[in-house]
């Protein structure tokens, strides 16, 4: 159990930057995501706190120590791969007692905490199996009792559930969750997967080209997105921008109506989820029909702002019929409008 | 209804088909049948006349001390090249696999052994061990030992040994590179992470998981110590001292073109083509079968 501290942390492949000062704190035990678009660097990220990929600039401390140029195998972590890179000439229980023989544990202690992590991970009939021998679903689970019969200090996962199907993909989240927060240890869990992230996170770093966009919790991030980046990752369906400007009280949009909210001046973007649009007649948002998409338990609308190309969705709570051309007008609460500068960032 | 495609028959495949059995026959089916009727005859002393004996050769190579000798020291030969070569081209393919930049100009070097000459890689090293010229028998002389492979006959096996491993090297390293290459990364990294250092990792997960290739070469070289090295004795020791580097192919040669016992080196030869048949048929056997890990 450990805090993990990075501290400026920068990579660079030769000349190219790929990394460009990442910093956090995570707290000791806690579950953190990095979440973000692929070839963000979430990987790299998480393979320098393994000790896998060197550090160009910075500075990583897990607990008290400052692990820049210590070996994985010093580091006291596991971690969890997506190909699960289970050894394949080993069986379940070898590829498990594996990393404990080589610290040299006596026999029955290895028995034991391979038989207990078995027994957690309901994997206790494959003991003597080749990992070929085993379903995806399996393998994950060796993979996962190869990195908790080691009791280290971190847990590391990049995207491990992503070769499995969506069922059990939702149940091995439960499981990893469950594990982690049973075991107390510190977790980093890397996944592209925002409603994974969302899920497991205790906190999310969201990572984009190599920046940390924001670092908070799901809620935070959902609530009150920093940039505009996170505000159209975090969420489902994403996020609406619609380009306007700031006139007194009002954002004006780009076909004249006016939404009340916000202050200051000049060219903002309005971001507005799909889910936070009321149904309001006489409401400022006019959204011209498309299509809809009936979901059971709501409705998806897709339209245009009437009289422009910014594309619309709404979500309707229940069924709703409703026909293509139709204009439909929304509202919007002050406070869950999201108003967002020409550079990217938040303004309100 | 299954459809299938019927070409109507003609000579055609057949004519395609020929040029290849032709070379067959010519150059395969022709000479052995030779040899196995040749191992059956005796000739007399003057070449005047020959008799047809059936096994009687073959009895006396059994029966023939030095023949039995031979057939050990091909055998040592044989593994003794493949030892040496492959763990050789092992550990340079271990160095290679952790390289990355210039990494295609240490394999285009290491390939050039492959494409010279056997004979011409054996007067290499003649030049080089040469007791009296060579570059490398006046250090060891200078380091206090003396080298002499025309009168030492273990001197003279190490020398036919690295010779013919020598050039094998480049062959196993691009197998066994390969190999490497071919395990995922990731495995090797958890076991990394799993604490085990470079040489475990070797020896515990990259090791084992190449064993189908080392298998595969271990016969590739057998096959080519046996067969092969032809050139590089006949460059370097012309069997000699005293027959020390005399193997079977060398055997065949000198008895049948030196010393004109025509019957007796065909029932050699006919021995030799059962041991590469019996040897390829294993190897077939344990590829078609993949390897167990
Ligand atoms: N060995 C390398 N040499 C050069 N560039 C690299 C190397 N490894 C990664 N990169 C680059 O670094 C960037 C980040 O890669 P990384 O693997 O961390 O992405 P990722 O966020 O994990 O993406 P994904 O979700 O697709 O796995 C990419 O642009 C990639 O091209
Ligand atoms: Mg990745």
């Amino acid at each position: 159990m450990a805090k993990i501290i990075l501290d400026n942390l920068k990579k660079s492949y030769g000349a190219t930057e790929v990394l460009h000062g990442v910093n956090a704190e995570i707290e000791d035990g806690e579950f953190v995501v990095i979440v973000g678009p692929s070839g963000c660097g979430k990987s790299t990220l998480l393979r320098m706190i393994a000790g896998l990929e060197t550090v160009t600039e910075g500075e990583i401390y897990i607990g008290e120590r400052m692990v820049n140029g210590l070996e994985p195998a010093d580091r006291d972590i596991a971690m969890v791969f997506q190909n699960y890179a289970l050894y394949p000439h080993m069986s379940v229980r070898q590829n498990m007692a594996y990393g404990l023989k080589i610290r040299g544990l006596p026999r029955d202690e290895i028995n034991r905490r391979v038989e207990e992590a078995a027994e957690i991970l309901e994997i206790g009939d494959y003991l003597d199996r080749k990992p070929r021998q085993l379903s995806g679903g399996q393998r994950q689970r060796v993979a996962m009792g190869r990195a908790i019969v080691r009791q280290p200090e971190v847990f590391l996962f990049d995207e491990p559930l992503s070769n499995l199907d969506a069922k059990l993909r939702v149940q091995m989240r439960l499981e990893i969750r469950k594990l982690q927060k049973r075991l107390g240890v510190t977790a980093v869990y890397v996944t592209h997967d925002q409603v994974e992230a969302m899920t497991l996170g205790d906190r999310l770093m969201v990572l984009n080209g190599g920046y940390a966009e924001q670092f908070g919790t799901p809620i935070e991030l959902y609530e009150r997105p920093q940039t505009i980046f996170v505000a159209g990752f975090i969420g489902s369906p994403a996020m609406n921008f619609l380009p306007g400007r700031i006139e007194g009280d009002a954002v004006v949009l780009e076909n004249g109506s006016k939404v009340p909210g916000g202050a200051g001046s000049g060219q903002v973007t309005l971001g507005v989820r799909p889910e936070h649009l009321v149904a309001d007649d006489k409401g400022p948002i006019r959204l011209q029909v498309i299509l809809a998409e009936q979901l059971g338990a709501n409705t998806l609308v897709h339209g245009v702002l009437e009289g422009t190309d910014t594309q619309l969705v709404v979500s309707l709570a229940g069924i709703r019929a409703v026909t293509e051309g139709e204009v439909m007008g929304f509202s919007i609460a002050r406070e869950q409008m999201h108003l967002f500068g020409p550079d990217g960032r938040r303004i309100n | 209804m299954l459809k299938r495609v019927h070409f109507p028959s003609s000579l055609l495949p057949y004519l395609l088909v020929a040029p290849q059995v032709l070379i067959t026959l010519i150059f395969f089916i022709w000479p052995a049948s030779q040899a196995l009727w040749q191992s059956m005859l005796i000739e007399d002393a003057f070449g005047l006349s020959t008799e047809f004996v059936w096994f009687e050769n073959f009895q006396a190579l059994m029966d023939d001390p030095l023949y039995l000798a031979t057939f050990k020291r091909t055998a040592f030969f044989s593994l003794a090249v493949a030892f040496v070569s492959m763990s050789f081209s092992l550990i340079l393919a271990g160095f290679a696999d952790r390289v990355i930049r210039g990494a295609t100009a240490y394999r285009t070097l290491l390939i050039w052994p492959y494409a010279i000459a056997p004979v011409l890689a054996g007067a290499l090293w003649v030049f080089m061990f040469n007791p009296t010229l060579g570059i490398v028998a006046y250090g060891l002389e200078f380091l206090g030992y003396e080298w002499n492979h025309k009168v030492n006959g273990g001197q003279a096996m190490a020398l036919v040994i690295m010779a013919a491993a020598w050039k094998q090297v480049a062959y196993n390293f691009l197998f066994y590179l390969a190999a490497m290459q071919s395990i995922p990364k990731s495995v090797v990294e958890a076991a990394a992470i799993d604490g085990a250092g470079p040489m475990k990792r070797f020896w515990t997960i990259i090791f084992p998981l190449i064993s189908p290739t080392t298998f595969f070469l271990l016969v590739i070289n057998m096959v080519y110590a046996f067969f092969d090295t032809f050139g590089i004795i006949h460059a370097v020791t012309q069997g000699g001292p005293a027959n020390a580097t005399t193997i079977l192919v060398y055997k065949v040669f000198n008895d049948g073109f030196v010393g004109l016992d025509l019957g007796g080196s065909a029932a050699q030869s006919v021995i030799l083509m059962a041991l590469v048949i019996a040897m390829t048929v294993v190897q077939f056997r344990f590829i078609e079968r993949k390897v167990e890990y």
